[in-house]
């Protein structure tokens, strides 16, 4: 009656390990109801159980209080429930439209009816406020509009109970907004969301009631109302959680990396970062202000040796390095957590023990000779999986693919600071984390900084630059525009310099 | 039912339900199951020279498994292990006769002038890989052809316009008095041993090297190991140099064990392409692809018999072994419904 969804006493196990234990979520017609847990709580577990992909040992499912057996996503997709994954399944050089009606192609005399499916998701992205070209490419659309098209996929099927799977962590803070007006336009319409966040502010703003599990346990379920930031997380960490990072004043010394009139062209051979100059000291950690795509990635990736330089120049430590291989790089002392953890960061299919000895499975004490040490890996991959908690599951031999999101961002983010580099590069490293870690992690850049390491960081989150960085540089069609003492400016005039607004077009820190 | 013992059960059930399907082939088509698979047997396992000659039959497989087996594991298909077989034979059975040294010399250098002949073959492919972006399937399936025709125009050549090459000096041989007498003057040859170490080796490079653990990264996720520092484009031609190698061995064994020369073939060996059949028995790794060479190599020869012994037609006979072979590959079925099972009872 009054639930459309419940799932009642769920469990869950993968091998010998309890991903989800006893878990009760009951979602109410027309809520927004949150999801929330540290990484490896089993969040995405429950939603995949709920979603057909996973089937559960134990517990009940009701959907509009018949109770049901999901043995597969066609049913789920039957019963009106649908999933947006935190990674998005697109066909990357399909239309919109095609994307949207793969796998249930309206037809005409056989052949697919285009027009007509167009029309539809036309009439969709009006009604529910979805803006999308249904002609684009998804190769050529940002990653806001590929999510609306990942909603649309589940509207144009007919989902009345939507699922999304942190859907803001690959957003811009811009698009997070937008986000944010869709899920409400939504509930007007008559759906159900369940929405699984990190962001406590996002929670607070549009959910109606939070439900929380810790390490695989239900703990309980709370009216947002009656609630605050600090109680939930609490909650869900199962002890108090500070927000703000405690950090001393910088003490700089002497230049690590020196970036002189850097041009950098991206896939298409279109200049990114055009002239861009850049200098980072021992013992500070300058953050990259900038709305996604003026040039950061191209920058980072310049900088590790995984992008060609066009011209300009890049010192480490006083020598150059550009254009120099990244191995090359990597023993100069660069560290590097990637933008794309599953791109760069990991090998998916290797045990999660052996990413860690990723840039060192060559030197000693790892190798001898010819002849790799694997019980020195699991050795270091414990520490790391300790130090870092790592939540794994089943230990160092896990598969990489098996962790939670969040935790193969810790591991990445150990193995890179275990290296102890000179320039640590941290390029949204705390995407997808909860906030007890992210408390952790900015401790740990801190904490390089203080032994007199450079950081470079680079965010979308302004919260993040501003509590971080003992310095500001903003990024602006591929140049640095202006640079700003993080305790002497505001959200506000950092928005507008980073949307092109200055006066100093010419920028750069000579 | 612990993963172990479900490993375990599944190639044994498989092998019995193909059996059991194959009976059912042989009822419809009016002959004897009973006495069709009693042929079989004895077709494998029969005498001590049946034994050996099973054994013989194996050792290709063996190579030619491994060299599939090896490129899959770094991300590569090598459908070109026919064509690189067929050049290490060649190149073995030439160093075979052209020249005479003593045994101790000889036969290392057949094999390696073998693995040296199949490891270029499958090095152009990785080049063209590397650096052209050349999909290795297309090209691979191209050597193979210009493989056969090169080798049929060489050994023309050098035996102005006959069919075989002079036979290998005794020196160069890998059969010996003893294996024949103990088979009872099968054609059994030490390739076998080759054929082992060789399955020891690409265990010790993929499991225990730091090369292995740079060939499958750069194999499972080309841009983390780009962003490791690792060279892509070199670990990729030397994973299909390293493949083209077993698969020139195998060549090898055929050139300095079983024929002891090389001939002009009409159409291609066979063993190469049924090297990606035994690889994926063996689920790509090393002792999987002993088993997955075995039951090749034993159904292959065993099957022999069965025209002779049991009346079947050979067309029939193919059918039986393919069938068996079938649901040996489909395993995976197998597979899940023992986990289904050993889940219920778990449950009770
Ligand atoms: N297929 C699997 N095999 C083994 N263990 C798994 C598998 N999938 C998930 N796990 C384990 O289950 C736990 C819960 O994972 P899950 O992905 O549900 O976490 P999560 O709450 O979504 O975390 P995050 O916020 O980091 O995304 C993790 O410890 C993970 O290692
Ligand atoms: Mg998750």
């Amino acid at each position: 009656m009054e639930y459309v969804i419940e799932m009642l006493g769920i469990r869950k196990e993968f091998g010998s390990f309890v991903a989800n234990n006893n878990i009760t979520l009951q979602l109410k017609k027309g809520e927004i109801h949150a999801l929330l847990g540290e990484n490896g709580a089993g969040k995405s577990t429950l939603m995949n159980v709920l979603f057909g992909l996973y089937q559960p040992e134990g517990g009940e499912i009701r959907v509009r209080g018949k109770a049901v057996k999901i043995a597969n996503p066609n049913i789920a997709n039957d019963l009106g429930i649908g999933m947006v994954h935190q990674h998005f399944m697109l066909v990357e050089n399909f239309t919109v439209t095609e994307n949207i009606i793969l796998g249930s192609e309206p037809t005409k005399m056989g052949t697919v009816n285009i027009k007509d499916a167009a029309k539809k998701v036309q009439a969709l992205s009006e009604k529910y406020g979805l803006d999308v070209d249904p002609y684009a490419k998804i190769e050529d659309i940002t990653v806001g509009m590929q999510q609306r098209v990942e909603i649309l996929k589940t509207l144009y099927r007919g989902a009345e109970i939507l699922i999304f799977d942190e859907p803001s962590a690959s957003l811009t803070p811009q698009e997070i907004t937008e986000l944010i007006q869709i899920m409400r336009r939504l509930i007007e319409e008559g759906k159900s969301i369940i929405l699984i966040t990190h962001k406590l502010k996002e929670i607070m703003e549009v959910s109606d009631r939070v439900t929380i599990i810790r390490k695989g346990e239900g703990i309980g379920t709370v009216v947002t109302a009656e609630t605050n930031p600090d109680h939930l997380a609490e909650l869900m960490v199962g002890r108090q959680v500070e927000f703000k990072t405690e950090k001393t004043a910088a003490n700089p010394t002497e230049e690590v990396l020196h970036i002189e009139n850097l041009v950098v062209t991206d896939y298409r051979n279109i200049d990114k970062v055009k002239g861009l100059n850049l200098s980072i000291r021992k013992g500070e950690i300058v953050g990259i202000a900038g709305i996604d795509g003026n040039g950061q990635s191209e920058l980072i990736e310049a900088i590790t040796g995984l992008r060609r330089v066009k011209s300009g120049s890049v010192k480490l430590n006083g020598k150059d390095v550009t254009n120099m291989k990244p191995r090359h790089i990597t023993e100069e002392g660069v560290g590097h957590i990637p933008q794309d953890r599953h791109k760069h960061g990991l090998v998916l299919d290797f045990p999660i023990g052996h990413n860690i000895a990723l840039q060192t499975y060559y030197q000693s004490p790892i190798a001898k000779g010819i002849v790799m040490n694997y019980k020195k890996v699991s050795e270091k991959a414990q520490q790391i999986i300790k130090e870092y908690d790592v939540r794994t599951g089943n230990g160092e031999m896990t598969p990489a693919r098996a962790l939670s999101g969040g935790n193969q961002q810790k591991a990445i983010i150990g193995r890179e600071i275990d290296r102890n580099p000179d320039l640590l590069i941290a390029a949204l490293p705390t995407r997808g984390l909860d906030v007890g870690a992210i408390e952790f992690i900015h401790s740990r850049l801190i904490e390089q900084r203080d032994k007199g390491k450079a950081v470079l960081l680079v965010s979308f989150e302004l919260d993040e630059v501003m509590n971080v960085s003992d310095r500001i540089a903003v990024i602006y069609d591929g140049q640095i525009v202006d640079e700003l003492d993080p305790k002497a400016t505001s959200e506000q005039e950092l928005g507008l310099l980073m949307a092109g607004q200055s006066k100093k077009n010419k920028g750069g820190n000579d | 039912m612990s993963n172990r013992v479900i490993n375990l059960l599944v190639p044994i059930i498989s092998i019995i339900i193909g059996l059991i399907v194959g009976a059912l082939v042989m009822l419809v088509s009016g002959y004897d199951p009973v006495e069709g698979y009693s042929a079989l047997w004895t077709g494998i396992f029969g005498d001590s020279y049946t034994i050996g000659n099973t054994i013989r039959q194996i050792t290709p497989y063996i190579l030619a498994g491994l060299a599939v087996a090896f490129a899959f594991r770094t991300g590569l298909f090598n459908i070109g292990v026919e064509g690189q077989l067929i050049i290490g034979w060649l190149a073995a059975a030439w160093v075979g006769y052209a020249i005479e040294l003593p045994k101790v010399i000889h036969i290392p250098l057949a094999l390696i002038a073998a693995a040296a002949a199949g490891a270029f073959w499958a090095f152009i492919a990785g080049f063209l890989k590397a650096k052209f972006k050349v999909h290795e399937v297309i090209v691979t399936i191209m050597l193979n052809y210009t493989a056969l025709y090169i080798a049929n125009a060489i050994i023309r050549n050098l035996t102005d316009g006959g069919f075989k090459t002079e036979r290998i000096h005794e020196s160069a041989s890998l059969r010996s008095d003893f294996l024949r007498d103990i088979t009872d003057n099968s054609s059994l040859h030490y390739g076998i041993i080759i054929a082992l170490l060789m399955v020891a080796l690409m265990w010790f490079i993929l499991e225990k090297t730091t090369r292995g653990y740079e060939l499958k990264a750069v194999g499972f996720n080309q841009n983390a190991a780009d962003y490791a520092g690792m060279s892509v484009n070199k670990n990729i031609i030397l994973a299909m140099t390293i493949s083209g190698m077993f698969a020139g061995l195998g060549g090898a064994m055929e050139a300095l064990g079983t024929f002891q020369n090389a001939s002009i073939k009409a159409g291609f060996t066979g063993i190469g392409f049924d090297g990606i059949a035994v690889a994926l028995l063996g689920a790509n790794t090393p002792l999987g692809v002993i088993f997955g060479a075995s039951l090749f190599g034993s159904l292959k020869y065993g099957s022999l018999n069965m025209p002779n012994a049991a009346g079947i037609p050979e067309e029939i006979v193919s059918i039986i072994i393919a069938l068996i072979i079938f649901f040996v590959a489909s395993g995976y079925i197998i597979r899940v419904g023992l986990q289904k099972l050993s889940k219920k009872k778990e449950g009770q």
